[in-house]
């Protein structure tokens, strides 16, 4: 079957929503995606049919719902390319799931002068955490630079990963759109000592995964980016990984036994989730992944990498000197266009846009030390995925045309 | 809906192409304060230099959208040479242009000003009024307005 955006988008009931009478053109999905009428059908349904707590209750329908949560835990697990469901932790979102390992391995495993190696293209969920740990144990953070083509540069790799702990860094970047060679990173992360751990929010949504594949010991990724609802992330290790992490947040759930005298933890990966976990949540990420497995990764990453190659197209074409970040190849990156045109400044750029209900993000994208490496205070930034099609893009073009009519700059 | 001419009126994309007052004072003398919205990345310095109580120079530094610039621009221009209550006046009346909208806006009943606003004619700072109709917009119009206070308000 051919891929049809727009048969796609009918799947998603708040894109047929109109404002002012006119379609909605939703270009911000590397911020959160849109859901389909399956994911918000798979969670009434839970709590039509099956709510009950999960892990604690005797009875036929706390069954169901441990069956529920577990159920979408293989889900995901599979998708991954997990070796079970035990090495799936649900966490509340990826910021989590980071935050997760700086506390856990990262007070096990870093002291005074450990080194932690990240990139200038992180998201500041994989900054501050790592900052956090500067100042309360003393280690010392390594950026691996990017370069002009928006590429990780390697060049010093060596050096950077001499004597380091941790190497931690995104797939694809939520700014430039930067795919980065984590599988080389890891292999070479490995060779000098340091665990690996990535942050996968921007990657998994659109071209999927394969934890085994990659090589990497940690790989943090989040739910409402990939089709799910908001509320749920998760947090993959190797086995023996978690298995060596201390837990994190302590309560019911990540215990077999607690006494007057201390507890012990329970396995995993329940050890990691204490308290009642996001059993709604964990249900529409699991339709989420039923959803996209039946379109198939390949397809979509096909369809953006198709949309991405007209979007940079047309707006070079009609834009003449739009700046748009990040490498020109549409097959190097995903369907994230950072962008600035001339000198109007990003807010307004997307107030005029917002004229015409094309909802793209303006800001600096949690992701303000790249901000600085690429000179810019903010920029434009539309977001494509699998619902998107030219005429979005099209919208998009047309919008930026009247906005430098307008300052006439 | 309002439309973009209520919020870019032509003097506002005016004082953003051209702004007023722009660069630098030594410091100190001149006062300074920094304002960022943490939100956008907007950021605003203030330099003002206070002799006998009255703003004898005033310089704007910083980057940001137009409704940020340009309503530092405009209120630069609005209160060089002006006395210090004076200056005080003019950034509570237009405050109060700006702040009675956005209680207004949170759905409750408007709350009652600790003082009337100050009967000042605010000039071209009028064609700032459209950007209360955007509710997200009004920070980036008061940034330059709140740094301006905390310099004058600096001890010298």
């Amino acid at each position: 079957m051919t891929f049809d955006a727009g048969r796609i988008r009918a799947d998603f009931p708040l894109l047929r929503r109109c404002i002012n009478d006119r379609p909605l053109r939703y270009l911000d999905s590397a911020n959160t995606s849109q859901k389909p009428q399956v994911v918000i059908d798979a969670m009434s349904r839970y709590y039509e049919t099956t709510n009950a707590n999960v892990h604690r209750g005797s009875y036929q329908l706390a069954v169901e719902a441990t069956d529920a949560l577990e159920g979408a835990r293989a889900t995901v697990a599979r998708f991954i390319g997990a070796a079970g469901p035990h090495e799936v932790v649900f966490t509340k979102n990826a910021t989590e799931a980071l935050n997760l390992v700086a506390n856990s391995w990262g007070r096990a495993n870093l002291g005074p002068g450990d080194a932690v190696v990240l990139s200038e293209m992180e998201h500041h969920a994989n900054i501050v955490p790592w900052h956090m740990l500067v100042a309360e144990r003393g280690i010392e953070l390594r950026w691996i630079p990017i370069d002009e083509g928006g590429q990780l540069d390697l060049s010093d790799l060596d050096r950077l990963l001499d004597g380091a702990k941790l190497v931690a860094v995104t797939a694809m970047s939520n700014v430039l759109g930067t795919i980065t060679p984590i599988t080389e990173l890891s292999a070479a992360a490995h060779r000098a000592g340091a665990a690996v751990l990535v942050d996968a929010s921007q990657l998994v949504p659109h071209c999927g995964i394969d934890v085994g594949a990659i090589g990497a010991d940690l790989v943090a990724f989040t739910g409402h980016k990939m089709l799910g609802p908001m509320g749920i992330g998760v947090l993959w290790g190797r086995a023996e990984a978690l298995e060596a992490m201390p837990p994190f947040l302590g309560g019911g759930e990540m215990i077999l036994d607690v006494s007057k005298e201390g507890f012990t933890t329970n396995e995993l990966p329940w050890k990691f989730e204490a308290g009642t976990p996001p059993v709604a949540e964990a249900v529409g990420l699991g339709a989420a992944v039923d959803y996209l497995e039946a379109i198939g990764m390949e397809q979509i990453r096909a369809h953006e990498v198709s949309l991405t190659a007209y979007a940079l197209r047309t707006l070079t074409d009609r834009l003449g000197d739009v700046e748009i970040h990040g490498p020109t190849e549409p097959a190097a990156r995903g369907g994230v266009l950072s962008f600035a045109l001339r000198d109007v400044h990003p807010h307004d750029v997307a107030q005029v846009l917002d004229q015409d209900n094309v909802c793209v993000r303006a800001g600096h994208h949690c992701a303000k030390p790249l901000m600085r490496v690429l000179g810019v205070p903010a920029t434009s930034r539309a977001s494509l995925y699998l619902y998107n099609d030219e005429t979005d893009v099209d919208a998009l073009t047309e919008g930026l045309v009247g906005a430098l009519e307008l300052f006439a700059l | 809906m309002p439309g973009l001419e209520d919020l870019y009126r032509e003097i506002i994309l005016d004082h953003y192409r051209n702004p007023r007052n722009r660069g630098e004072l030594p410091s100190p003398p001149a006062r300074r304060a920094e304002g960022f919205n943490p939100l956008c990345g907007d950021e605003i310095v203030v330099y003002v230099d206070v002799a006998d109580d009255t703003i004898a120079d005033v310089k704007i530094g910083g980057q940001g959208c137009s409704i940020s610039q340009s309503s530092a621009s405009m209120m630069s221009a609005a209160i060089l040479g002006k006395p210090v209550a004076e200056a005080r006046e003019i950034i509570r009346a237009f405050k109060a242009m700006m702040s009675i909208h956005e209680h207004e806006l949170d759905g409750d009943e408007v709350e009652p000003e600790p003082a009337p606003p100050p009967d000042v004619a605010l000039g071209d700072l009028e064609a700032l009024r459209g950007v209360v109709k955007f509710p997200v917009r009004i920070k980036c119009a008061t940034l330059g307005w709140n740094t301006l206070e905390q310099a004058i308000d600096e001890t010298a």
